[in-house]
């Protein structure tokens, strides 16, 4: 097909993408959120095993805000919000871009529960008829939305704890073709509590220490959100980063800088809670669109 | 070799010595978790298809499948058999590898075949064939079925919709790439 005609045919839908641009804003706004732009081009992101950034001279561009949006938390900034561009290297798929916009928003003095009752006033917020309609299917987002921990999914989807997936090196692969399949097909489901070790930032259940405050939130199968209770000890902190940099390192994956200005002004945090949600997926949720090269004007291979 | 990276559809690589490619790709991955690249692949010798999920940091052997052109010559027991006009060297096809293809072989046309070593295992045809139609019921007067076509099987035992218009013994072109009826041909 002629190109002008394929990118004349998005119109409407990039239409609809800008509305809800102009819907989450105005959500967040009238929740007294603060919006906020930090730097896109960083000198290192948080070290994570599995995910690359893409390098900008001798710096790198953004994986996520994180690490800038938490240090103007604990400047004293009780509640922020960003809708910024966000990069990660080789990942393209039905669900996946390489650059890609993410909506992160953050709430001090407040623990991953507050942000699934955000997750849920802002799907209602932009799904007013409380019923959502992807690709034949239906989610009811007004009534009470599934709630299952990770291990509660993995023993119903999957046949084995996630703890033993874990061990044996199969959880992502076990996650992605038994659970989350079967997740947010009729409410969106909150899969809640991670193995600790999958929860670089995150903070320790208080009453069990295997697993970490992070939940992930699905619609209709999707990945569209990933929160957690932020990990607020700098020391706990530094020595997360430095497994997972050693993982990185035994990979053979290129170094990151210790963040050491974010870890100082960690100790000011006392409590707090972020999350980040994938725009590109909303809006193909919410505009019955099967494959994410349909909600951006521009996929990379049309560049 | 190929790494992850370079899979995506259309791909041949080697799998446990056989030749597949890449049938359906996706690259997938958990956000906090390792790259899974999901692929439906055949097997380019059976025709199987089947699902394989691979990690970053597989590699993968690149099925190395050169086209040579040849011509038909028959069918015998064992398939259908192709010779390089140059070199006089022959190979055998056999039937469920070759798949509708072989309804399109006339004698002496000339193909390309794609070789696995020494082995023929597909063929790449003209764009339209001309076959001769060797059964078809007759029009009926007052039949007013659907778009008025009607099947019609042509001498390569093939069977497809043509017209009502086409009878037995009618030279149709067919376009090989569908399967479908094309036009008829003036003799």
């Amino acid at each position: 097909m002629d190109f002008s005609v394929a990118l004349a045919r998005k119109q409407q839908t990039l239409m609809q993408r800008a509305r809800i641009l102009q819907a989450i804003r105005a959500f967040f706004i009238t929740d007294d959120f603060l919006e906020v732009e930090t730097p896109q081009r960083l000198p290192g992101n948080a070290p994570e095993m599995h995910i690359d950034a893409e390098p900008s001279g001798p710096w790198f561009l953004q994986t996520s805000p994180e690490l800038c949006m938490k240090r103007l938390l604990a400047a004293g900034c009780p509640r922020l919000f960003q809708i910024s561009r966000c990069w990660r290297q080789g990942e393209r798929g039905r669900r996946h871009l390489p650059e890609f916009t993410l909506l992160e928003w953050y709430r001090g003095g407040a623990d991953y529960h507050a942000l699934m009752e955000d997750c849920r006033k802002l799907l209602s917020h932009l799904v007013p008829g409380g019923r959502l309609q992807w690709q034949g299917r239906e989610i009811d987002l007004s009534s009470e939305w599934q709630r299952l921990t990770v291990d509660e999914a993995f023993r119903r989807y999957a046949g084995c704890s996630c703890l033993e997936a874990l061990e044996q090196d199969r959880f992502d692969q076990l996650l992605v073709e038994k659970v989350e399949p079967c997740l947010g097909l009729e409410t969106p489901t909150l899969l809640c509590d991670y193995p600790l070790p999958l929860g670089a930032l995150a903070r320790r259940k208080p009453d069990d220490p295997r697993w970490a405050e992070r939940f992930e939130l699905y619609v209709a199968g999707i990945e569209l959100a990933n929160g957690f209770s932020e990990l607020c000890d700098p020391v706990e902190q530094v020595r997360r980063f430095a497994a997972e940099e050693e993982a990185r390192r035994q990979a053979g994956k290129p170094p990151y800088p210790v963040p050491t200005r974010f870890l100082r002004e960690l100790g000011r945090l006392e409590s707090a809670a972020g999350i980040a949600l994938g725009i590109d997926r909303l809006v193909m949720l919410l505009t019955d669109k099967e494959d994410i090269a349909e909600v951006v004007a521009f996929p990379p291979e049309d560049l | 070799m190929y790494t992850c990276s370079d899979l995506k559809k259309g791909l041949k690589i080697l799998i446990d010595g056989e030749p597949h490619v890449i049938a359906q790709f996706d690259f997938t991955k958990p956000g906090k978790g390792q790259a899974l690249y999901k692929c439906k692949l055949r097997n380019m010798l059976t025709g199987a298809l089947f699902d394989r999920t691979y990690r970053s940091g597989e590699s993968f052997e690149p099925a190395n499948l050169v086209e040579r052109d040849m011509q038909y010559l028959y069918q015998d027991d064992n398939g259908y058999v192709f010779m390089d006009q140059k070199t006089y060297d022959q190979t055998t096809i056999a039937e469920e590898v070759l798949g509708d293809d072989r309804y399109f072989l006339i004698d002496n046309m000339e193909v390309k075949v794609l070789m696995f070593g020494e082995r023929g295992i597909g063929v790449t045809l003209p764009n339209f064939v001309n076959l001769r139609v060797t059964q078809s019921d007759p029009w009926v007067k007052g039949d007013t079925a659907a778009g008025n076509n009607k099947p019609a099987t042509v001498e390569s035992g093939y069977t497809l919709q043509v017209p009502s218009f086409v009878e037995e013994g009618t030279l149709i072109q067919i376009d090989t790439r569908t399967g479908e009826y094309v036009t008829r041909v003036k003799e």
